[in-house]
């Protein structure tokens, strides 16, 4: 039977009833009773027509669904009586709801979707590893030499093969302006390695990734759309990468990101790198991609490895910077390393989010059971049963909760659009989507919600309380004093998960704030950076490149506003890019098998000016000596005291690999290299020297930063049409953008405990008025008995203050734990940082006192004859 | 202990189907509504069966459930109002005689129970 007929037979039942109802009431009155009793009397012989109505509708409905039906209509009605809790219940629920499906979607695809090469289980990353120097690293990048050794001598891997991500120019073409793309050389044999086809064209042959070898190239699916409009002719087309000529063989699938998401093209790596680059084996900048062959475990393949490591480093002794052993990681691992931990704790913090969310509306439910508990008691003393008593609250539970559900996915879903869209640069950002598996998810989670607020508010309703409920209402003095302590205990529990997501947020907000505030050793306000690189091809000779260099600084100093200017290869914050191993030609040279290495950089000499880094001693490079005469070195203070302990540096002589000894002319500030490292000695070289091709400009001014962008484009493309800048960003941006993922991580965590702090509050505000209200009766008697109020107000205050500080102290010890999880995300503060628990406590309490004050003032300004009437 | 339970629940049943069989006899008559039937069960037991109106209507309801008994709104001829008039079907007169048999078989079970001598004599 649907509903449309149970609702007509329920009128048609309603008519019978009154008809023979009325009738009764006729025959009464003829049988000689006065009008007005007549009608008592037909009720006295009918019976309560309501209960009858009650159980004859139960005769047509008596299966589960529509008894469901019945529940279902009834919580609708119920619901709608109470717009204001159900509009708040059902928004806690998607708040709660919808944090856990956008962020286990986030997981399910960065962490949990398999990789979509072919039968990625078996593709691992491998790295170098053990002692380089003085460092010990259990995974470095790898040597374009041992990766040839690995390749012809392994007996573990079906294949090796070779990535490394750099950055090329396209030159302009069609109207197009040049620009600067992230790029990846690859082994020809990466593709297969990794069992991926290009969408269009052709893979990489071994004859493409030979030294002599014509230039090819592959493009990822977006610039090809972007750039080339789409268009498949585009295949065998030459485009100018560096101003170097490379046919397009192939276009990459749309999915397509390896090594990384930026990554817009693809050239072959021993085309482009010199063969001693290749051969090198300690030169380390590859990233090696192995795929296990059948049946071999990937640490039998490490094992594999690392014998040859150390064949090699045995016959390289004197050379102090070939490793001798390997180490793998599963290729899913290194992709999405950085972005695991922080992952699992945000979704962690939204299970938090969700159980407070549960909590609050059972506490809510409980509130209005409390406040129903006389219709409910009635109802169960009229034979109402207590099983269907609970299925109503759960089926209230489910209605909040699938509303909230549907709303949660809605949210859910804005999130994730905003997150892509924000947060393109995380690895697998593609792979996040809503699908089957992310809705079964949903509705596990509503179901779980509805279960959970639901039971905790049917328990609340015990039917051995309906007696006492009915002897409460007859006198509400100490009334639901039971009822009131479960509330309490939820609430307990809802400080306490609050107060671990509130110390969680804390500790997050302040390694932020050291991150952000962390000194850099340069000027970080005023000044601009812009990215620049002259292409070997037609800058090939040492002058012409620091005749460029010298050109350009000097048209960008004369532009009016500037105030200083500068370039260097990578200014502080860019990372770590590049180190460079010396010798001191003063120092007795080292015990064979150990060696030296400092961060190299290369700079004008107006840049340590321009970038506010002081010289400390000595002085900046000799802007009059040029090209080879250009033999000067300038050291940091670390590099000073790590080198040249109770030492004069200055007027020393360092020598690294393939150059003429320089000499030491100064010491400057020690800068960092990424925000949150700790500053590493530098060795600075001058730009005058014409060796390097690539950098970045710095601008200082006090003007408006953002306008200098035009004109310094316009001096580039007057100096070279084909020249591409791009990176424009003010130092702050850039220091910014470094530190991204902790912002992010920081907003998001600290978001979280805000809204279960404001939950917990009126959590905290809905007990206590409920509290108050129950109590009106007994704290009117005791006004009247001559209380003070202040004194009652303290009262009510203790009251309320009591499950808070209780949650409180749960949840600072539970905070001791879930510390630990966060250690490994913190800057420079430990996971129990004190004054971070104290600020947590004091905030809580101070939200908590608020939540009270209001229902126990109130409860303080009763006037006793009122409140001993309002039975 | 199973047929213990299995007892007990053909007692109800019986009862229960007590009621049944009275309606549907009392319908035998010819249509009635539901007040008729009870005052027609109580007057016609010199008010021993109380009839409880709790029980009436769901039993009414049951029955035309079960297809035993259908209704319609009619006019009645001494009141100028509609009722809800109940019917007796073909399957309800099987039925009533069903039940009348098995009653009869009961009632005469328990009196050759509970007055032997009667049946001596």
């Amino acid at each position: 039977m649907n509903w449309w007929q149970l609702q007509k037979r329920d009128a048609d039942l309603e008519r019978e009833l009154r008809s023979d109802l009325e009738l009764e009431e006729e025959e009464q009155r003829e049988s000689g009773i006065s009008e007005g009793e007549a009608r008592y009397a037909a009720l006295r012989a009918f019976g309560n027509p309501t209960l009858i109505r009650e159980q004859t509708r139960a005769i047509w409905s008596r299966n589960w669904l529509e008894s469901l039906a019945r529940d279902l209509r009834f919580s609708l009605r119920t619901l709608r009586r109470t717009p204001g809790f159900t509009v708040i219940a059902i928004l806690v629920m998607a708040l709660g709801i919808g944090a856990n499906v956008a962020l286990f979607t986030v997981v399910r695809g960065v962490l949990l979707k398999p990789l979509p090469f072919h039968d990625p289980d078996r593709l691992v990353m491998l790295y170098e590893a053990g002692l380089l120097g003085d460092d010990a690293t259990g995974s470095n990048v790898v040597s374009g030499g041992m990766y040839a050794e690995w390749k012809n001598q392994n007996r573990s891997y079906s294949s090796l093969a070779l990535a490394k991500g750099i950055r090329v120019g396209l030159s302009g073409s069609g109207g197009q302006l040049p620009e600067k793309l992230n790029s990846a050389l690859f082994s020809w044999d990466m593709l297969r390695t990794l069992g991926v086809q290009p969408a269009l064209g052709r893979d990489f042959t071994l004859a493409d990734d030979s030294p002599g070898a014509n230039g090819t190239v592959l493009l990822s699916w977006g610039l090809w759309k972007r750039r080339f409009g789409a268009d498949p002719g585009i295949l065998n087309q030459t485009i100018f990468l560096d101003a170097q000529p490379y046919t397009v063989i192939g276009v990459m699938p749309k999915w397509f990101d390896f090594p990384d998401s930026s990554t817009q093209l693809w050239t072959p790596v021993y085309q482009e790198n010199r063969e001693d680059v290749m051969t090198s084996f300690s030169n380390h900048q590859f990233r090696v991609v192995g795929r296990l062959k059948p049946g071999i475990s990937a640490s039998q393949g490490v094992a594999d490895l690392s014998l040859i490591s150390e064949r090699v480093h045995n016959e390289h002794l004197n050379d102090p910077f070939v490793f001798r052993s390997a180490s793998s990681r599963p290729l899913l691992e290194h992709i999405v390393g950085e972005i695991k931990k922080p992952l699992y704790l945000l979704l962690e913090a939204t299970f938090c989010l969700l159980l407070i969310a549960c909590l609050n509306v059972a506490n809510l439910l409980v509130a209005r059971a409390a406040v129903r508990r006389k219709e409910l008691a009635i109802r169960t003393a009229l034979g109402g049963s207590w099983l269907r008593l609970i299925g109503e609250r759960l089926m209230e539970c489910l209605l909040l909760s699938a509303s909230g559900g549907a709303l949660g996915l809605l949210l859910a879903f804005a999130a994730l659009h905003w997150l892509t869209q924000t947060r393109s640069d995380m690895s697998r950002v593609e792979s996040i989507h809503i699908d089957s598996v992310v809705a079964a998810f949903t509705v596990g989670v509503v179901a779980l919600c509805a279960l959970f607020s639901g039971l905790i508010a049917a328990f609340s309703i015990s039917d051995k309380r309906i007696l006492g409920a009915l002897h409460d209402g007859s006198r509400s003095g100490s009334g639901g004093s039971a009822r009131a302590s479960l509330r309490k205990v939820l609430l307990a529990l809802e400080v306490g998960l609050t107060v671990i997501l509130l110390i969680g947020g804390g500790l997050l907000l302040k390694s932020y704030e050291r991150l952000r505030s962390a000194d850099m050793g340069c000027i970080t306000q005023d000044v601009i950076t812009m990215h620049l690189g002259i292409p070997d091809a037609r800058y090939a000779t040492p002058a012409r490149r620091a005749n460029f260099y010298d050109t350009l600084l000097d048209r960008v100093r004369a532009l009016p506003g500037v105030d200083a200017a500068g370039f260097a290869t990578v200014v502080p914050g860019q990372g770590y890019q590049m180190d460079w191993t010396f010798s001191i030609v003063e120092h007795p040279p080292l015990p064979q098998g150990s060696g030296q290495f400092a961060l190299s950089r290369w700079a004008d000499p107006k840049y340590f000016h321009a970038m506010g880094i002081p010289i400390l001693r000595g002085r900046t490079f000799d802007g009059g000596k040029r090209l080879d005469a250009a033999n000067e070195v300038i050291i940091s203070q670390s590099f000073a005291n790590q080198y040249f302990p109770g030492e004069e540096p200055l007027g020393r002589h360092l020598r690294v690999n393939g150059r003429n000894a320089a000499v030491i002319v100064g010491i400057v500030g020690d800068t960092r290299y990424e925000i949150g490292e700790a500053p590493r000695p530098v060795q600075y070289y001058p730009l005058d020297a014409g060796v390097e091709n690539v950098g970045t400009l710095v601008i200082r001014s006090s003007h408006d930063l953002e306008q200098f962008a035009l004109p310094v484009q316009r001096i580039v493309s007057e100096m070279d049409r084909d020249l591409p800048v791009s990176d424009v960003l003010t130092m702050k941006q850039l220091l910014g953008k470094s530190i991204l993922d902790q912002s992010f991580n920081t907003a998001l965590l600290v978001a979280f405990a805000t809204v279960s702090l404001v939950l917990a509050a009126v959590g905290l505000f809905g007990v206590m008025s409920y509290i108050a209200t129950q109590r009106t009766t007994e704290i009117g008697i005791r006004v009247a008995l001559g209380a003070k109020r202040d004194q009652v107000m303290r009262n009510m205050l203790l009251d309320g203050m009591r499950p808070a500080v209780f949650g409180l102290v749960v949840g600072l010890a539970a905070s001791l734990e879930a510390g630990r999880l966060l250690r490994d995300l913190l800057y420079e503060i430990k996971p129990l940082d004190p004054a971070v628990y104290a600020a947590v406590a004091a905030t809580l309490l101070a939200v908590a006192a608020f939540a009270c004050i209001v229902p126990a003032w109130r409860a303080s300004r009763l006037d006793p004859m009122q409140a001993l009437r309002a039975e | 202990m199973s047929s213990m339970a299995k007892q007990a629940q053909q007692r109800v049943g019986l009862l229960q189907g007590t009621l049944d069989m009275l309606i549907l006899r009392t319908l035998l008559y010819g249509p009635a509504h539901g007040h008729q039937i009870g005052k027609h069960i109580q007057r016609t037991t010199n008010e021993f069966l109380q009839m409880q109106h709790g029980s009436l209507y769901p039993a009414l309801h049951r029955l035309e459930r079960r297809g035993w008994v259908v209704s319609r709104w009619e006019t009645a001829t001494d009141r100028n109002r509609e009722f809800k008039y109940y019917r007796l079907t073909n399957k309800g007169r099987k039925q009533l005689v069903a039940e009348e048999s098995q009653w009869k078989q009961m009632a005469e079970a328990v009196a050759r129970v509970m007055w032997p001598a009667a049946e001596e004599s």
